[in-house]
């Protein structure tokens, strides 16, 4: 990781303290835990979009599976949290890895195409399998998560609790960007020929970048149902799947960061519109419509622009 | 091409002003008021619950302060949107808590209902869904009503017993059901099934269908091969008047039953001809004219159809109804203890004898739903109307 994101780094982290102390409504730290739950799942699909160059619709079926995993194991079966956790983590790759030998081989449309039909069947399974995810019902009464002997259970602590994992979470991206990997993903990006015929195992490389993506999506979804305690299929449909792609692509494509910013915002914009009522799908839709008017490359193109020439004028 | 970007961001900065200064431009009033928040889902996949909910719930609002408010003070209500989606609910609902709201009446949808009763139970804070799913108000776990949920709509229990026990007196001891994949078709499965023994009756058949589909033929074709002395069709979506209409198509001639889902006359216009004299168990709002002078409800139920159809050149429905009811028994409770949420609930859990559109609320410790078999009467289609069924 280069100096610059180091940099960063530690200021979010000194921002992310420092903001429960400033502001404590619990309406706006609860904002940001989804703010830091969508943003694991963003980040982990910016790898597989922004770095690798592949496209998935169905993101928010692996979310699901870390969710109801969790759910299930633990509010039926009596599992310890962190034990529904990473089992959540494992059925996610393993899922990760079938889907994504046949799949990935598929380019553009087609792959999108084949993840859409992966993300509406998961979300039939969730529906239809009613014996075990409680159908359309959902799963209700889920168990608080511990750490370290401490219940998880204000959202001051979930607040933390989360934004801890977001920022491990982030740090490995980074790293993985910066790495050899991450260049490798990176030519996939440009042109997967030109890669191939370099020496680098494109098949192989975009099939592990597609599990990494799936288990942030499935610690995202972990961590959604301990804060949550409910879980049901309407949270995990395809709408949500595209809010995901959406979140990406408003923030900037090319970079983590993007993804981090693009959560951020369509998280917490409907919430800030609530005060327009009627109007607020009218200005949603504008302000979207601006960004990608006025600033193709996301929001974190147009800061990236900002800022390098304000460098230049000083 | 800058001229033209420039443009478009100067018309969409200039309406964004017009519309803040619209929101802006309300004083707020002069007394203190008592906030109730609102929860419905007035936009998404679940709106057609929402919107006559929120609907209702701005014509009482208005009703009320007309009328000098409550004790004195003003009626506010806060309304916010769900969007059919449990996290959202989730956090409209911390959001209402954190403006100081005396108790939250909704969410529309059971899901959505689900997702917000472990907060408002940590909160110590009154909710009254306007969503039908009983573990809403009763935990499976320790089997007892949760102290600070109420909800208004009748339980899915009552209306299957309401369809066995007409089945009964018919001597209807075979069925075949017919349900939706929604949480409200899977919760009218559940029950079916469960209640089925009780009066002496077999399930010989049980079929789902999907949102989406617009062909039930294969799943009516297999209940036609069947002795079925007639069918249960539970669901609260549109492709509900497909079974309907394919019935007729395949020539089948067994009773049909309906849960309190199809409650809406729009459903009764899209089946047509098809609908006529289906049975179904539902409130008496769809049939407030019809009721006996002396009734009960009669008064509230007229009043409210009246207002409500004159209001929005649209057919009432229950769901509206079941707000107005929650609504109603919160106003009574600030009405009778003031602002303080322990007598508040107090008040609401011993009330009895309370009319509303869905019946007569008897609530009790054991029983937070409030309401009796008797809050449902039996009903038909005759020439595309609802109206009483009797036999």
């Amino acid at each position: 990781m280069d100096k610059k994101n180091s940099l960063t780094l530690l200021i979010l982290t000194v921002c992310l303290v420092v903001f429960p102390f400033i502001v404590t409504n619990t309406y706006y730290i609860s904002t940001m835990v989804f703010v830091g739950i969508n943003g694991i799942i963003a980040i982990g699909l910016s790898l597989l979009m922004g770095c690798a160059g592949q496209i998935s619709i169905g993101h928010a079926a692996f979310f699901g599976l870390g969710a109801y995993t969790s759910a299930v194991l633990t509010a039926k079966l009596g599992f310890h949290p962190w034990c529904a956790f990473f089992l959540g983590i494992l059925l996610s790759s393993c899922i990760a890895l079938i889907i994504g030998i046949p799949s990935l081989k598929l380019k553009g449309h087609y792959l999108a195409m084949a993840t859409l039909g992966f993300g509406e069947i998961t979300y039939i399974v969730f529906n239809e399998l009613t014996d075990i995810t409680g159908g359309p019902s959902g799963i209700g009464g889920i168990p608080k998560i511990y750490l370290a002997g401490y219940a998880m259970n204000t959202d001051i602590k979930y607040y933390f609790f989360v934004w801890a994992f977001l920022l491990l979470i982030l740090t490995l991206s980074l790293n993985l960007i910066h790495s050899r990997i991450g260049r490798a993903l990176r030519s996939i990006h440009d042109s997967e020929v030109a890669a191939n015929a370099m020496g680098v195992n494109t098949s192989k490389l975009k099939i592990q970048v597609f599990m990494i993506s799936a288990v942030f999506g499935s610690v995202a979804g972990s961590l959604y149902t301990h804060y949550v305690t409910f879980v049901s299929p309407s949270s995990f449909g395809l709408f949500f799947s595209i809010l995901l792609v959406m979140m990406v692509v408003i923030g900037g494509m090319h970079s983590v960061w993007g993804a981090l910013i693009g959560a951020a915002l369509l998280t917490i914009l409907p919430e800030f519109l609530r005060a327009l009522k009627d109007f607020e799908i009218f200005v949603y839709g504008a302000v979207l419509l601006l960004i990608m008017i006025f600033l193709p490359r996301g929001l974190i193109g147009g800061l990236e622009y900002l800022f390098n020439r304000l460098i230049k004028k000083v | 091409m800058v001229k033209r970007k420039l443009l478009i961001l100067g018309v969409v900065l200039l309406l964004g002003l017009a519309l803040s200064v619209n929101g802006f431009a309300k004083k707020a009033e002069v007394k203190e008021p008592y906030k109730i928040g609102c929860l419905f889902a007035f936009t998404g996949p679940a709106s057609w619950l929402g919107e006559p909910e929120r609907r209702t719930a701005v014509w009482i609002e208005d009703k009320i302060n007309k009328a000098g408010g409550i004790n004195g003070h003003p009626l506010k209500l806060l309304i916010e949107d769900t969007k059919g989606d449990p996290t959202a609910a989730v956090l409209a609902a911390k959001k209402l808590l954190k403006e100081g709201v005396v108790a939250i009446v909704g969410p529309s949808t059971s899901g959505e209902s689900m997702a917000v009763v472990p907060i408002m139970e940590e909160a110590e804070q009154i909710l009254v869904s306007c969503a039908a799913a009983e573990a809403i108000v009763h935990d499976p776990k320790t089997d007892t009503e949760r102290k600070w949920i109420f909800k208004t709509p009748q339980k899915d229990s009552h209306v299957v017993q309401r369809i066995y026990g007409h089945m009964k007196k018919s001597g209807i001891t075979k069925v075949a059901i017919i349900t939706d994949t929604t949480g409200f078709g899977a919760q009218g499965r559940e029950q079916l099934k469960k209640y089925a023994p009780e009066f002496g009756i077999t399930v010989i058949l049980d079929e789902t269908y999907g949102p989406k589909d617009t062909d039930l033929t294969p799943q009516l074709t297999k209940i036609k091969g069947t002795e079925a002395q007639a069918i249960v069709n539970w669901s609260i979506l549109p492709a509900q008047t497909t079974v309907m209409k394919n019935r007729i198509q395949l020539g089948i001639t067994i009773p049909l039953y309906q849960s309190h889902g199809f409650g809406n006359t729009k459903y009764a216009a899209a089946a047509g001809e098809a609908a006529e004299g289906v049975i179904f168990p539902c409130g008496r709002v769809l049939v407030a004219e019809f009721l006996d002078k002396k009734h009960p409800q009669k008064k509230l139920l007229v009043e409210y159809k009246k207002a409500y159809e004159s209001q929005h050149k649209e057919d009432v429905s229950t769901f509206g109804g079941h707000a107005l009811d929650a609504l109603n028994l919160v106003v009574a409770a600030l009405k009778a203890s003031g602002p303080d949420k322990n007598k508040m609930r107090s008040f609401i859990e011993n009330k009895k004898g309370f009319v509303g559109t869905g019946g007569i609320f008897n609530f009790s410790p054991t029983d937070h739903t409030g309401l009796g078999l008797d809050s449902l009467e039996m009903l038909t289609v005759k020439k595309g109307k609802f109206d009483l069924y009797k036999k």
